[in-house]
């Protein structure tokens, strides 16, 4: 007769997911938060996000020191070896995408400083595909949920598909008169911080992958 | 922001624990060999204390001078002070038998008398002259249920203690001990007879305990020291080297020798 115990390692894997749970809520509001400020051009609400950032710096680092006194006086194995070492390589991807949403921020100021150069039609699309990413990465990560993280990582084509397809028409713009250029950069590089908001919740979704299934899946061509 | 539960080893809060045992400048001979030199330290009350070492070290033989287990090896001498919540442990006046209540020992090998289950864990009211049935009763499934056991022997108590496996003789051991409610406990290697399974139900009590007790453990495990302990202290030679936070002592030791020990450099 086996019976499974509740050890006190399992109420330190709790803490620390409930700690990166807690900034990955942080983190999914700057998303949102950035996403707003950029559609309504609401130059305020971008430096809110700005100065938000500390907040989620300081729970990385909270969230660096947990696992390291961790490691040093549980020594996880198996599994829990591997939430461990999940939780160190999403911690930092948490914390680029936040960095990120901040950059959207700071390419927001510097457009509301300037005419409107086109109704944004692609970078909406491709910003909510990137924050249902992150949020879903998340759940995935919760829930050791394999196959909702592999749903999510097939998703990365759709959003380099439209990070592609905007960066098409900005050049548009860019070619028919020199003038837009300064605009349409600024909204390239805001398409390319949505996408790499993608990656970043691809990179959580191979990590869960592999917490759920001890299979390294990153850098393999192999289909997911 | 609010902040999680810390880690429960070593993540110590800011709050500093009172003291239990206050130890100083503490000696200890062995005929003309001295093995303790110069120990001082405060040991933190109703907290986990791991002593760490290699063998020779000293560890074992501190461990038995808190409750003067050492008193009877003929040519064994001490010089400096013990003190519980302040009173001197080795003042003349000291009731030896007393000061063992109050500071149980649990030991490497568990030693059950050839008595059944109930009578070992009543066996020291016994011998303080309890006889009410009802106090006894009491205090053996108190006991029991403390030392995690209860539940595997409830049906059982007037079966031989000699009849359980190595783990549970080993809580047995520490229910007896619980049973005439001491302060303090103090373990010598409680676990190193055990398989991972019965050492992990151990490890987990020591956790339980501390709640209401003040807990000395000698470990030649490093990792079960790290695990679950919330300060340990490093000895060689008989000195004490380093003594911190459990958490500082396995992720930045101050001292070169700790970190050399607790990586397998050495000992």
């Amino acid at each position: 007769m086996q019976r499974t115990t509740m050890r006190h390692l399992d109420r330190d894997i709790e803490n620390l997911k409930e700690l990166l749970l807690r900034m990955g809520a942080l983190v999914e509001d700057q998303i949102s938060n950035s996403i707003r400020a950029l559609l309504e051009r609401d130059s305020e609400a971008a430096q809110r996000v700005i100065e938000a950032d500390n907040a989620i710096d300081q729970m990385e680092l909270e969230i660096d020191q947990y696992t390291i006194e961790l490691i040093a006086t549980m020594q996880p194995a198996a599994v829990d070896l591997r939430f461990v070492a999940a939780a160190m390589k999403i911690t930092p991807e948490l914390e680029r995408i936040a960095d990120l949403a901040v950059d959207v921020c700071e390419r927001a100021i510097e457009l509301n400083r300037e005419p409107l150069l086109k109704p944004l039609i692609d970078i909406p699309r491709l910003a909510r595909i990137a924050q249902d990413m992150v949020r879903q990465s998340l759940d995935a990560f919760v829930k050791r949920d394999a196959n909702l993280a592999r749903a999510v990582i097939a998703r990365d084509d759709e959003a380099d598909l439209l990070t592609e397809q905007s960066f098409r028409e900005l050049l548009t713009y860019m070619l028919e008169d020199s003038r837009n250029i300064s605009r349409a950069i600024r909204l390239t590089f805001i398409g390319k911080y949505f996408e790499r908001m993608a990656d970043g919740a691809t990179n959580i979704c191979e990590m869960v992958v592999y917490l759920a299934e001890g299979k390294v899946i990153k850098h393999s061509n192999e289909p997911v | 922001m609010e902040t999680v539960t810390p880690l429960h080893a070593g993540h110590a809060a800011a709050e500093s624990p009172a003291t239990a045992i206050e130890v100083r400048n503490f000696n200890f001979f062995y005929g003309e060999s001295k093995v303790l030199h110069g120990i001082d330290m405060d040991i933190p009350e109703k907290k986990v204390t791991a002593f760490i070492g290699p063998s020779g070290c000293g560890k074992s033989t501190f461990l038995r001078s808190i409750n003067r287990m050492n008193d009877i090896i003929p040519g064994a001498r001490v010089e400096g002070k013990v003190s519980l919540h302040g009173q001197d442990l080795y003042a003349p006046s000291v009731d030896v038998v007393a000061l063992r209540r109050r500071i149980g020992m649990v030991f490497q090998k568990s030693n059950p008398f050839p008595k059944t289950i109930y009578e070992n864990v009543a066996y020291g009211l016994r011998i303080a002259g309890v006889k009410d049935r009802r106090v006894l009763d009491e205090t053996v499934e108190k006991s029991l249920q403390r030392a995690a056991l209860w539940d595997e022997v409830k049906d059982r108590l007037n079966s031989s203690a000699l009849a359980m496996s190595g783990g549970q003789q080993q809580r047995l051991c520490i229910a007896r001990a619980l049973a005439v409610d001491p302060e303090v406990l103090l373990m010598d290697e409680p676990a190193s007879a055990l398989d991972p399974i019965a050492t992990q139900k151990i490890e987990e009590l020591v956790y339980e305990l501390k709640d209401n007790y003040t807990i000395v453990i000698v470990t030649h495990n490093m990792q079960q020291a790290a695990r679950v302990s919330d300060r340990t202290a490093f000895f060689m030679l008989g000195k004490l080297v380093e003594y911190d936070e459990t958490k500082t002592i396995f992720m930045s030791p101050a001292e070169k020798l700790t970190e050399d020990y607790i990586t397998g450099r050495f000992g």
